[in-house]
């Protein structure tokens, strides 16, 4: 490797699996979905060498890339809609109606967000988000979809069984709520608006958007209020 | 194709497991192969649809065995392969052998590699699906439809489970690309695509709760009328 690319960053963080300096990471029963096979780093080094000999690709462009979705691009974007939909109620129906034209006026478009749907949960109706064939998922406003939603077990369960996969992650809904599956198949990408936690009438825009977790925005939890053992 | 990544409805794959406080990428690897896709991607050689066909073709055992970032690095090898970017035999040899000691200095970029200062460009104009040719639906928002059983050995965006099931058109999302035709190279192929709501109990019979229904985005070519 000419090693001139500077990709052993140091912007890594402490929560990253083993990479290629410290062996492999195939023996990780913990994180099965993870687990690269042992010669997969060497393999994309390669592979990223080989191209950029070739004048195919700019590792620069490539750096550019990496940086937008773990610095810019991210379920903040998400978390700032919700909360402004939370507070705003024309906006909230503006969002309903034409959620792709309303994002987009926040700068929330492009990439596997170019057709978005916002859907409301209420009392009554949940929704859940799933790609069942390949990992469909609202960039511009979620960014890169975690590995769990990107999981065969995920991507098998949520059709059949949502409120067994919901019931695992601690949200118990009654018989009388229906629970709507949404399987992005399509370019459509979906974005659910959870329900706003009681007791948070008296926070702002900001307090509220940090209280939204991109996991409600895919529909497999709830916002909750804060509180101090929550 | 019914291919292994069609997973809607299976059993026995384990529990899902959610990773508190995530990073985007796990390794250094991942960060490479996330963003050469997107880069070579530029080339516009394939479109979206090949590439998902091509990552569908891994074989079954080893798709399930896998992490995300080596299905798109098996589809990318294909591809880039398939194109005329690279034989797979050279990446072979370059893993085995290590880089040549007395190989030029990396060239520039080509005219057409992406640069930096692209990136933006690419990610927020990207070329949507949505289509402004004027086709009229087949159906409307209410009409019954049911999803046809077919079972093409090529990419197809209709799930297994729902095949020979019926629902009912909740929207009409307006005019797409169609991905049977477009991955293999034949044409867009210009139709409707809908929001079919099919119930929890017409899916999965007495297994589904009575309230719940799945929402699933599907083509004229793939509905009939009933």
């Amino acid at each position: 490797m000419s090693g001139q690319h500077g990709h052993d960053d140091e912007h890594r963080k402490g929560h990253d699996h083993p990479h290629e300096h410290e062996g492999h990471a195939t023996d990780d029963p913990a994180h099965p979905h993870n687990a690269p096979l042992s010669d997969v780093q060497l393999r994309v080094k390669a592979l990223e060498s080989l191209l950029t000999e070739k004048g195919l690709v700019d590792p620069a462009a490539l750096d550019e890339l990496i940086d937008t979705y773990e610095t810019k691009v991210g379920p903040r974007n998400g978390a700032r809609v919700v909360a402004k939909a939370w507070v705003d109620p024309l906006f909230k129906r503006r969002l309903l109606a034409d959620s792709t034209a309303t994002l987009a006026e926040l700068g929330y478009i492009g990439r596997q967000g170019e057709d978005i749907l916002v859907l409301e949960n209420t009392p009554k109706v949940h929704n859940l988000v799933v790609c069942t064939l390949c990992s469909c998922y609202p960039w511009p406003v979620l960014g890169l979809p975690p590995v769990w939603y990107k999981s065969a077990p995920y991507r098998a369960r949520a059709v059949l069984d949502p409120r067994g996969v919901l019931r695992e992650v601690g949200v118990e809904l009654g018989d009388d709520v229906e629970v709507r599956v949404w399987d992005s198949t399509a370019e459509l990408r979906y974005l659910v608006l959870p329900e706003r936690p009681p007791g948070t009438e008296r926070l702002t825009e900001e307090a509220l958007a940090a209280l939204v977790t991109r996991d409600a925005m895919i529909g497999v939890t709830r916002v909750k209020a804060p509180g101090p053992s929550r | 194709m019914n291919g292994v990544h069609d997973l809607g409805g299976m059993h026995g794959l384990g529990p899902v497991v959610i990773e508190p406080d995530e990073p985007v990428f796990h390794a250094e690897w991942e960060r490479r192969t996330f963003a050469l896709m997107l880069a070579m991607g530029g080339w516009r050689r394939w479109n979206l649809d090949m590439s998902r066909f091509a990552r569908e073709q891994m074989p079954p055992a080893e798709y399930l065995a896998s992490s995300y970032y080596e299905h798109w690095l098996w589809g990318l090898e294909r591809l880039l392969e398939r194109h005329g970017f690279l034989p797979r035999a050279d990446l072979d040899r370059r893993v085995r052998e290590g880089p040549d000691p007395k190989a030029p200095d990396p060239a520039e970029p080509l005219p057409g590699a992406l640069r930096r200062d692209d990136v933006p460009r690419l990610l927020r104009n990207h070329r949507a699906a949505r289509l402004d040719d004027p086709v009229p639906p087949q159906f409307k928002a209410g009409d019954v439809v049911v999803a046809r059983n077919m079972n093409p050995v090529g990419h197809t965006r209709i799930p297994r489970y729902v095949r020979g099931r019926r629902g009912v058109i909740d929207r009409d999302h307006g005019v797409f690309i169609f991905p049977d035709t477009h991955a293999a190279g034949l044409g867009r192929k210009p139709q409707h695509v809908y929001s079919v709501r099919f119930a929890a109990r017409e899916l999965w019979g007495p297994d589904g709760h009575p309230q719940d229904a799945v929402y699933v985005d599907l083509w004229d070519d793939y509905l009939d009328s009933v």
